[in-house]
């Protein structure tokens, strides 16, 4: 059961080797034994798991299982789960137990898959590393002799695949938290088209940027986790009204005459050898499947990351001010008056991270500032949507790398917020500019996996996860699993 | 000369108008008043986490009919912002309203004067926006209470421009804007309710100055005659201040309609940076030409229309036109009592004379009037045709108030009220008042014209009496001065 994709899980359901409760009780017992060195989970759920896995097979019993029924999975704590701890990875809701599923996990619950918990995650999905948790750090499970960061913010839903916890696991991307975990957990992530997955129930960040998408092992697994994912929702008036393909159908199209593009702004100077070796390789062998490659220009790359720390934070804090400790969440001991319930309430509750964000974002839309921070930097989001727009004009996707570097240690970006924030350049342009982006593993430096970032047109996603398929039809990157993980095969 | 003399008023006014749809404007929880504290509040308007608004288009349909309404511009797209401030009432720390893309453009708003004429008040624009819950500072024992009922709640927030000069001139626009939002059905008009709250912006200027002075505002206003204290105090306060060589503070006041007294809230100094953004959960709402026309299409008659329309039709005065026309209750309330009565001005009397009194004093709205148009117009017709005199129909009229009767025709039987209009019967009991009454008849053949109408009087008292208060005094009338004079 260990390294099967949820394909192969779900067949082997069909086929009755293994029961749900089986299959449930395996991953809980791994969690029980491996996660107190990785805490990757918040919470889990075992009971309602093991409720769930039998409630799957007497439907399966009773012939009507479908592919997800009894499938183990995880949610990252962002998404509110009804009846079940909801935190966001942060003191300020260290006990908030929603009355209300989100959208996301709805699906999840109608199509019959089984959730054993609730991912560790940065604090209302703030960070590159997890390291800004309420909860702890989550460690990479691909650590050797030194501790390394899974990525974040959906580090703990990385971690918890990669050690093989859970088959799959949702995740979140604001502006790379996704494809970034991905990258360093040798996993296949996809961020959709902003607006393709609803957003009700995901806490959010920043809202114009946050969206919801699938932390898997494989292409098809996540093309799989996709297809339950997406769809308009009349609780959130910015998903989209759009038909959802069955994004499995393309992933066995041949590529042959697939035009990919080459952004020479994040082909430069600054890209390791290694790394610059590995998209080389990656990109010959989809060349030998049929693919043509091109140099294209993103010419406003460069502002990616001011315009995105402007932008991010001035939404955040304002969707951060419902914490105030009045209705939920966190609330401080005899607050003396109104000023003081809400000082302490939030100075205890929220962290360094998140508190640092609110300034910024704060200051960003303050009078007199706003035009200079706020209203330039959407400006330029314009200019960076209209430079990936020109760019699908001549290419069918793009391809590049997901992180710059692989795996790192902890307090390795030491007290410099902004070292931290360049860890998503190559990925928070397509949150500016509303587009799909996904990682899949390409290769290992000094032992440790090394994504690479596919960029697809609006809706494409059926075209990336084919490209991605096929990619992984001739490489086996992503069937690697950490060694130390592999050794407790039960 | 007094000094106040000198100085010219100049009045604003921000009026909130809660819109009269069914659930709120981004949530589906009930907007009815009166619930039990936070029972129509969901997930949304608690502003739990990950809870996202949807639009009511109920709201926004609304808002465009005021905006026809006033022949103001529609905006072809409209964008909601954010507008951050903390408050235990305001669920998300923000409100959703709009401040760069209101739905409606300028506008103008005719007013009628006491002395008949009509001002012009220009509208800058009108928002939507969400309303905040309720903070309850009585009995929490040292805490306050919060209702969230009313958070969420679609209001549009009407400005004008500062063209009002008079407190009458103001209460006389916020009167008609209740009639115009009332005519078209998208408010209640409850002010009691808060249905109708309003801000009033005031400054006063050395009269012939054009550069306006320093104003202040004094916020949440929810009756005309508050509204009009309120002016008249701020306007003295300023006075003196000027006077006494002072400045006015640009501020933030609040008004105690029970003590009439105003006090600061807070100055532009302490006043919050709301750092508006555009909400990135609402995308822009478009509407195209075919949407906005066909609810121009669907608009009821609007007060000014109907007034002309009741001096054209009912040849009713400009003053009556103007009042009955205001209140678009009362106006399907004249007009069907009317057709039963035949009769526009009688009607249009009884709705403004005894049915107003009779409302405003048991402080009933039109809408819950015991009497219904259809009972008045009989009661008209029966004073009309001569069954009814003036004193039976007041009689007829409270009976029907307290609804122990029904039916005019009954009530008339029954309380033999009909007015005896025989002329044989009538003569008979002129001469039999008169034959008792020798001396007064000399006095009236000694009395010049002028005394003998005087004296007319005196017999009349005595035929009513007589007749039981049925005999119909116009008929007694003729019948006197015909056997008097002969």
């Amino acid at each position: 059961m260990l390294n099967k994709t949820v394909k192969e899980l779900s067949d082997g359901l069909a086929q009755g080797e293994f029961s749900s409760l089986e299959l449930s009780q395996y991953y809980l017992e791994r969690i029980k034994r491996l996660d107190g060195n990785i805490n990757s989970f918040i919470t889990v759920t075992e009971e309602q798991a093991l409720k769930s896995a039998k409630a799957a097979d007497e439907l399966r019993a009773k012939g009507q299982a479908s592919t997800w029924t009894g499938i183990p999975f995880a949610h990252k704590d962002i998404f509110c789960t009804e009846g079940t701890l909801t935190t966001c990875g942060s003191r300020m809701l260290e006990n908030f137990i929603p009355p209300y599923d989100a959208t996301v996990v709805s699906n999840f619950k109608n199509a019959g898959a089984v959730c054993l918990g609730k991912t560790n995650m940065d604090e209302f999905a703030m960070g590159s590393s997890n390291e800004t948790s309420f909860f702890g750090k989550v460690i990479n499970p691909w650590s050797n002799e030194e501790q390394l960061v899974p990525g974040g913010s959906s580090g703990g839903s990385a971690a918890a695949v990669a050690a093989r916890l859970v088959p799959i696991a949702t995740a979140t991307d604001t502006g790379g938290s996704i494809r970034q975990p991905a990258s360093l957990c040798g996993l296949t992530g996809l961020k959709p088209t902003y607006g393709r997955v609803s957003r009700y129930g995901m806490i959010a960040f920043a809202s114009s940027l946050d969206q919801g998408g699938p932390m898997a092992r494989t292409a098809e697994d996540a093309a799989m986790m996709l297809n339950i994912m997406s769809g308009h929702d009349s609780k959130d008036s910015t998903s989209i009204v759009k038909d959802v393909p069955d994004y499995t159908s393309q992933l066995n199209n041949s590529i042959k005459g697939l035009r990919i593009g080459l952004p020479k702004e994040f082909f430069n100077e600054h890209l390791s050898p290694e790394l610059q070796a590995i998209l080389q390789t990656a990109i010959k062998q989809l060349e030998s499947l049929g693919a043509t490659v091109k140099e294209i220009s993103l010419p406003h790359s460069d502002l990616s990351v001011p315009a995105y720390y402007v932008i991010a934070p001035a939404e955040c804090s304002a969707n951060l001010s419902r914490f105030d400790g009045v209705r939920y969440g966190h609330r401080c001991d005899d607050p003396k008056d109104l000023m003081d319930l809400y000082t302490r309430s939030r100075s205890e509750g929220f962290g360094d991270e998140v508190k640092r964000r609110i300034l910024i974002g704060a200051y960003a839309l303050s009078a007199g500032y706003y035009d200079a921070y706020y209203r330039k930097a959407q400006q330029v989001r314009r200019l960076i949507k209209n430079d990936f727009v020109s760019a699908f004009e001549e290419v069918d996707i793009i391809l590049g790398p997901t992180s710059p570097s692989e795996a790192f240690g902890f307090n390795a970006k030491g007290d410099d917020p902004v070292k931290m924030y360049l860890e998503d350049i190559f990925t928070i342009s397509t949150n500016l500019a509303g587009l799909p982006g996904m990682s899949l593993p390409a290769g290992l430096i000094n032992g440790l996996p090394i994504g690479m970032q596919l960029i697809g047109n609006y809706f494409d996603e059926a075209r990336m996860l084919n490209v991605a398929h096929q990619f992984q039809s001739i490489t086996d990157w992503h069937t690697l699993a950490p060694e130390n993980i592999a050794l407790n095969n039960i | 000369m007094s000094l106040a003399t000198q100085w010219e008023t100049v009045i604003g006014l921000e009026v909130h108008v809660q819109l009269a749809t069914k659930t709120k404007i981004f949530s589906g929880s009930s907007t009815a008043y009166g619930a039990e504290p936070n029972t129509q509040a969901n997930a949304v308007d608690l502003a739990m986490p990950g809870t996202l608004p949807v639009p009511n288009e109920q709201a926004f349909r609304y808002a465009i009919m005021f905006g026809l309404a006033i022949n103001a511009d529609i905006a072809k797209r409209s964008v909601f912002e954010r507008k951050n401030y903390f408050y235990p009432d305001l669920p998300k720390g923000y409100q959703t309203t709009q401040l760069d893309l209101p739905i409606v453009g300028p506008g103008v708003v005719d007013i009628q004067l006491e002395n008949g004429e009509t001002k012009s008040i220009r509208i800058h624009h009108a928002h939507l926006e969400e309303d905040a819950g309720k903070s309850l500072h009585d009995d929490y024992h040292g805490m306050s209470g919060i209702d969230l009922n009313r958070a969420g709640t679609p209001l549009i927030e009407i400005v004008s421009e500062p063209d009002m000069r008079t407190s009458e001139e103001a209460v006389a626009f916020a009167k008609k804007l209740h009639s115009i939002v009332t005519s078209l059905g998208i408010c209640d008009g409850e002010m009691s309710q808060g249905s109708m709250r309003f801000d009033v912006n005031i400054s006063i200027r050395p009269k012939g100055e054009e550069k306006l002075g320093t104003r202040t505002e004094t916020k949440n206003l929810n009756s005309y005659r508050f509204m009009e204290k309120a002016i008249k105090l701020e306007v003295e306060r300023q006075i003196d201040v000027l006077e006494d060589g002072g400045t006015i503070t640009q501020e933030t006041r609040l008004y105690d309609g029970d003590k009439d007294i105003s006090r600061s809230m807070r100055s532009k100094e302490e006043a919050n940076d709301y750092r508006y953004f555009p909400c990135p959960d609402l995308l822009p709402v478009t509407f195209d030409d075919e949407y906005i026309e066909q609810i121009r299409g669907l608009l009821p008659e609007l007060p000014d229309a109907r007034r002309a329309r009741f001096c054209e039709t009912y040849g009713l005065s400009e003053y009556d036109a103007t009042i009955i026309s205001n209140q678009s209750g009362l106006s399907d309330y004249f007009e069907v009592s009317t057709k039963i009565s035949g009769d526009s001005k009688l009607s249009a009397n009884w709705v403004m004379g005894e049915l107003s009194a009779n409302l405003n004093s048991n402080d009933v709205h039109i809408k819950h009037c015991p009497i219904n148009a259809e009972q008045l117009g009989q009661l008209v017709l029966r004073v009309k045709d001569g069954t009814l005199s003036s004193s039976s129909a007041k009689k007829v009229f409270s009976l029907l108030w307290d609804q122990s009767e029904t039916d005019v025709d009954q009530i008339i039987d029954k309380q033999g009220l009909k007015q005896v209009s025989d002329t044989g019967a009538l003569e008979k009991l002129v001469d039999n008042v008169l034959a008792s009454m020798p001396e007064q008849i000399a006095q009236f053949k000694e009395a010049d014209d002028k005394k003998r109408k005087k004296l007319m009087g005196g017999f009349m008292g005595p035929l009513m009496k007589a007749s039981k208060g049925q005999g119909n005094p116009k008929l007694f009338n003729e019948i006197l001065a015909k056997k008097l004079n002969s």
